[in-house]
């Protein structure tokens, strides 16, 4: 570097003094996750404190199979906030493939593999139509899957009449993400391992891919995206075709996880998601955050949930505590969007 | 391919030594472009020639159409009716990303940067490169460390010295540092045309100059620049032809040598019309 006054005044610039204050924002700004993290480790802690039991092998393997469906609904989930959207509509599409898988393959109906394809392909399909309406006809995100919320849920119940099928009417194939295999007492199910692939590659696309910058992108300035040469449609519509798949391959976690398919396995799936996303340090505004945040994030929701009943506390309590962290969390976002060079 | 007629040239008032830029075929020419945004006319019919290693600046009022016009001409807008000519072919941009395969770089007046993306990824956005052998075919892995690097390199030889950490993300920086990297991209990857929509409008006395400089290097390169300004002594300093735009209309073409800066300003103004046009 030469020692021109300018470049001088630059580099003093750069070395001055921040406040403690100022550098954990800078931090934060960069790994947004790291508050979430903070957060996931001191409710361990606490409850750890609290039940002895809390930090057994067994006790973790239920709290990760606990945490599963949510975590793999809020992976779609963040790619769609991502790009400054929001999918209202996530619990509808997970319940409709999941009821479309069961009851084409109930008792034999069908080969497990070609009603688990027929699901899948059903909540891909439900996703590229949620993106199809926000694209084509520019819709608001937050009313267009408050409108397919309902529709998707209509469908559901009517094509199901509302009942549950069991596990035991169903195929194997359409189970088999509820088995598992132990290490110990520490219990995994194949539908964890589902959920630790898809967050790898989801979050390898995010962060190395052309694709996963132009979501960023997309959901920072959707215009300058555009001008910049990014092909801002396509690229929202790939975001909301794959969380559709994603959707129902959680439909698929569920029906292992739940030993049925149930239209109300999960009531909160929607807002759990949301939750998870908005704790993990991901911004409501787009073109911020991390798959690992919404990972720990999908954690803490679970990991109060956990611990509060095995202290024998209210639920409400949880309840509670969900809906301080999230303004909490928000609040972060605000203040460390204001990070300045 | 088709001939395009050349709009006319006033030759007397181009200095002799600059004449020769004029004795090709324009590289880029645009024929009565419309648009109209609902009953609001954006462009009313206006022609432009421009010529491989001109300066040609573009002036008028607020409103008066210039960023439209070059909207229309880099893919950004699609002209109602009108045709453009890339090096004698008729193109018909229908996004930003056709323009800039054709060679067509612009920094428009947003400057259509990422705050949420640091400034390698800025100035790679849209054109990203992949890392070699099967990472790259497969698994479409990025090359970032390769971009950060030409992209510093990139910065460095257009001599910008304001941005020097190509991971900082483009939010942390000042106004002026914003616009010098949308310029740097520009210019490090134009390769046919580069087009400035008020490119110096939040730099200083130094950071313009340089803007400025970058422009007569370009230029020198042989590539063709349109220039949007309102500050007409840069103007005057560094165009060969000046593009008067007025009411969505072109009110005339001048040069430095012909008008003055208080001439050049009545015409945008409608204070005065150009004669002989
Ligand atoms: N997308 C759009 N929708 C509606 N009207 C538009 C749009 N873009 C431009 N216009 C209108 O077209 C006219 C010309 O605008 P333009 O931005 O080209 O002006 P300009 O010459 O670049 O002005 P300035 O010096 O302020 O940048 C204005 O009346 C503007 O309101
Ligand atoms: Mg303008």
């Amino acid at each position: 570097m030469s020692s021109t006054s300018s470049t001088s005044a630059a580099a003093e610039f750069a070395r001055r003094r921040q406040t403690p204050l100022q550098q954990l924002q800078h931090q934060l700004h960069r790994r947004p996750w790291l508050s979430p993290l903070f957060l996931l480790l001191v409710a361990f802690l606490a409850f750890f404190i609290a039940t002895p039991t809390f930090l057994t092998a067994s006790s973790m393997g239920i709290l990760l199979q606990q945490t599963a469906v949510v975590a793999a609904l809020a992976v779609g989930q963040t790619l769609i906030i991502l790009t400054a959207g929001i999918d209202l509509s996530v619990g509808a599409v997970m319940v409709l493939s999941m009821m479309v898988m069961a009851s084409l393959a109930r008792d034999g109906g069908m080969p497990g593999l070609l009603a688990l394809v027929i699901g899948v392909a059903l909540a891909t399909v439900a996703g590229l139509l949620n993106g199809l309406l926000v694209t084509r006809i520019n819709l608001p995100p937050f009313i267009v899957t408050l409108g397919t919320l309902s529709i998707f849920t209509a469908i559901a119940l009517l094509y199901s009449g509302g009942e549950s099928i069991q596990a035991e009417h169903l195929p194997r194939l359409l189970n088999v993400l509820g088995e598992g295999f132990g290490i110990g007492s520490f219990r995994l199910t194949w539908g964890i391992v589902v959920v630790v692939l898809i967050y790898a590659v989801m979050a390898f696309v995010l962060s190395q891919t052309a694709w996963g910058r132009y979501v960023y992108a997309v959901g920072d300035d959707a215009e300058s995206a555009r001008l910049s040469g990014v092909p801002s449609r396509r690229i929202l519509l790939g975001v909301y075709t794959v969380a559709g798949l994603i959707y129902g391959i959680a439909a698929w976690i569920l029906i292992g996880r739940a030993g049925a398919a149930t239209p109300n396995a999960i009531p909160d799936a929607n807002l759990a998601s949301i939750t998870a996303v908005v704790i993990g340090g991901t911004s409501l505004f787009g073109g911020r955050g991390r798959l690992i945040g919404t990972l720990i994030g999908a954690l803490i929701v679970q990991t109060f949930a956990f611990g509060l009943s095995q202290l024998g506390v209210d639920q409400q309590w949880r309840v509670l505590a969900t809906g301080v962290l999230v303004i909490v969390a928000v609040a972060i976002d605000q203040w460390i969007r204001k990070v300045k060079a | 391919m088709s001939t395009i007629e050349r709009l006319p040239l006033t030759h007397d008032a181009i200095p002799e030594g600059r004449r020769h830029i004029y004795d090709t075929d324009p590289v880029l020419t645009a024929r009565d472009l419309v648009i109209t945004f609902g009953r609001v006319i954006g462009l009313d019919g206006v022609s432009l020639d421009l010529y491989r290693g001109e300066v040609l600046a573009v002036i008028g009022d607020n409103g008066a159409g210039k960023s439209t016009l070059i909207k229309c001409l880099t893919g950004a807008y699609l002209p109602d009716s009108g045709a453009i000519h890339l090096e004698g072919e008729r193109v018909h941009f229908r996004r930003p990303q056709d323009a800039r395969e054709a060679g067509i770089e612009t920094v428009y007046q947003q400057l259509a940067v990422i705050p949420a993306l640091d400034i390698a990824s800025n100035l790679y956005l849209g054109r990203e490169e992949r890392r070699g052998g099967i990472l790259g075919s497969m698994f479409r892995m990025l090359d970032k460390g390769g971009m950060e690097k030409r992209a510093g390199q990139s910065v460095q030889d257009l001599g910008i010295q304001t941005i020097q950490n190509m991971s900082q993300a483009v939010e942390t920086l000042s106004g002026g540092q914003r616009q010098a990297v949308a310029v740097a991209r520009a210019a490090a990857f134009g390769s046919k045309v580069v087009v400035l929509d008020e490119p110096t409008a939040a730099l200083g006395v130094k950071e313009s100059g340089m803007v400025l400089e970058m422009v007569k290097q370009l230029r020198d390169n042989g590539l063709a620049v349109i220039l949007i300004s309102h500050n007409m002594p840069h103007v005057w300093e560094v165009a060969d032809r000046i593009h008067i735009q007025r009411l969505g209309g072109c009110a005339g073409v001048i040069t430095p040598q012909s008008h003055d800066m208080g001439e050049g300003v009545a015409i945008m103004t409608g204070a005065k019309t150009l004669s002989g046009s």
